[in-house]
């Protein structure tokens, strides 16, 4: 029962890292373009709930309603003003060296407004509640209220790109960005909506962060890298390689812990390997993403 | 009846870095006719329709398009005004189904004669195959779902480029065969071949590329063989470069 208990922790657990992959994999999808910032813009808007909780006391879900669109639109800025040129020509290294340079800033920023003190948000009663399965298994409320999030997020974006014309038209400049504008998409706006969009899962993203667990203005990097793993362990450009990735990165690290406690991040980082050397295109990745 | 320009390429050089492509090159385009651009390989004719299109970077001179100067209007702007391309290559979107490629081409153009189901009537050959990726398609059908997705946007202008690279004798006819039905909706095309027994045969009115230049331009009617053989390939010495 134990064992079982772990498991149900780390899907759990999981449900969190598909969340923070999402946007890494929408962005890298449609644009090629690796997102250094992702992680640290989970944070900011992590730490932007926090100023409103802080200011007008309410419960940090229902600053969802202001982060989320906050961060909508600094996606589709962030894309128009600067990422874009990043982009111009073959060369792939500008968008890294960017994004690597806007990860910092905004750590700096986040340390000079907010200090560098542990933060966390204050759900209340739900942090704590937990439905009783048996004696040895129970399962949390907020655990389980990300994964459903995580699961109807991933949900709903594959939906948008299936059957909707914004979503035709990130397929199409995805798969060839001057072919798009001959069929008159113009692509820097289309970047701007998927960047707008993957922001929008992130800021969902960080306020869960926040929720579950402390958080610095420094530890963005760390979630990029599990948000990293999960991607690439569930398969570049597939949705539900994204939701499978998060999911078996939580295990991994859960399975991991209740060996050692030391072993938990390690046990992640050593699947993500192996899924790198055995199977490179991830669980569910195609050559094709559809 | 009222001859309009439709398209006027007045003296455009066109440039790749520090290669030029195109010098002095112009080019009158009247709405209805159906011209043909015939050159050997790399004699400029996939960088002028590309300079039309607005997909390339650096060029000089005038592009008019309904009297209306095109500089600085981009790509996808101006297929709202009315000029859809298809390009060499293809480049139909092949994680998108068939019909979500004629789909996207619908997004900016403007509405009229075409639309997903006469465009798969015009082509049978995709109608079976509407749900599959393009990327599942023969060459053929591949170069009929681009010509099927340019026409989505109902252009006043279409332009063909390399409609023949790569396919067999028969399938390359039944394609050509489709032009006059689309000129008769209403387009005017500009086609682009090297190969030119199918240039001319729908062709009114035939530009002839070398290096980068006009070498000849006159009606389909008035021209012989051996008047295209010379300016294909720079034999006459009085218009094209001194070799």
């Amino acid at each position: 029962m134990t064992w079982v208990n772990v498991v149900v922790q780390g899907l759990l657990l999981g449900g969190l890292y598909a969340l923070f992959a999402t946007g890494l994999s929408l962005m890298f999808g449609v644009m090629r373009l690796v997102n250094l910032a992702h992680g640290d813009l989970s944070i900011v808007a992590a730490f932007v709930a926090l100023a409103i909780v802080d200011r007008f006391h309410v419960n940090p879900l229902w600053t969802l309603l202001v982060v989320v669109p906050l961060m909508l639109g600094l996606g589709y800025l962030l894309q128009r003003g600067l990422l874009n040129f990043a982009l111009r020509g073959a060369d792939p290294l500008p968008p890294v060296l960017v994004t690597f340079g806007l990860a910092i800033i905004l750590q700096n920023l986040l340390l000079e407004v907010f200090s560098a003190d542990s933060q966390g948000l204050d759900a209340g009663r739900l942090e704590n509640a937990s439905i009783r399965v048996s004696d040895r298994l129970a399962v949390g409320w907020f655990p389980l209220l990300t994964l459903v999030t995580a699961v109807g997020v991933l949900v709903g974006l594959q939906l948008m790109l299936s059957r909707t014309r914004l979503g035709r038209s990130f397929r199409a400049t995805s798969d060839d960005p001057e072919a798009a504008s001959l069929v008159g998409l113009d692509p820097r706006h289309v970047f701007a909506m998927a960047t707008a969009i993957a922001l929008a899962t992130v800021a969902v993203a960080g306020l869960f962060l926040g929720v579950r667990t402390t958080f610095t203005p420094s530890i963005g990097p760390t979630r990029l890298i599990f948000a990293f793993e999960a991607v690439i362990i569930g398969g570049l450009g597939s949705i539900w390689g994204t939701l499978a990735g998060g999911l078996v990165l939580g295990v991994a690290q859960t399975l991991g812990a209740q060996l050692s406690p030391g072993w938990g991040v390690l046990a992640g980082h050593l699947v993500f390997l192996a899924v790198l050397a055995f199977r490179p295109t991830g669980l569910l990745g195609r050559e094709v993403p559809a | 009846m009222t001859v309009t320009t439709l398209l006027e390429v007045d003296r455009v050089a066109s440039f790749y870095g520090d290669f030029q492509a195109l010098f002095d090159v112009s080019l009158r385009v009247t709405e209805g006719e159906t011209v043909a651009v015939i050159g050997a390989n790399g004699a400029g004719k996939s960088t002028l329709l590309r300079t039309v299109a607005g997909l390339q970077g650096r060029a000089t001179g005038t592009v008019r398009f309904d009297g209306r100067p095109l500089d600085g209007i981009p790509t996808y702007r101006r297929l709202g005004l009315g000029i859809a391309m298809v390009p060499e290559g293809r480049r139909i979107f092949p994680s998108l189904t068939v019909e979500e490629n004629l789909k996207v081409g619908a997004v900016r153009g403007r509405s009229g004669r075409w639309t997903v189901a006469t465009v798969l009537e015009l082509f049978p050959a995709l109608a079976d195959k509407r749900d599959r990726p393009g990327a599942w398609l023969s060459g053929g059908e591949q170069q009929m779902l681009a010509i099927g997705r340019a026409l989505m946007a109902n252009p006043r202008l279409l332009l063909l480029d390399e409609v023949s690279l790569g396919l067999a004798p028969p399938v390359i006819r039944r394609i050509y065969d489709t032009l006059p039905e689309i000129t008769a909706a209403g387009a005017t095309v500009v086609v682009v071949e090297q190969d030119i027994g199918q240039a001319l045969a729908g062709a009114d009115r035939v530009y002839c590329l070398l290096e980068g230049r006009v070498a000849l331009s006159a009606p389909a009617a008035e021209l012989t063989r051996e008047r295209i053989t010379e300016a294909y390939f720079g034999l006459g010495g009085s218009r094209g470069p001194a070799r």
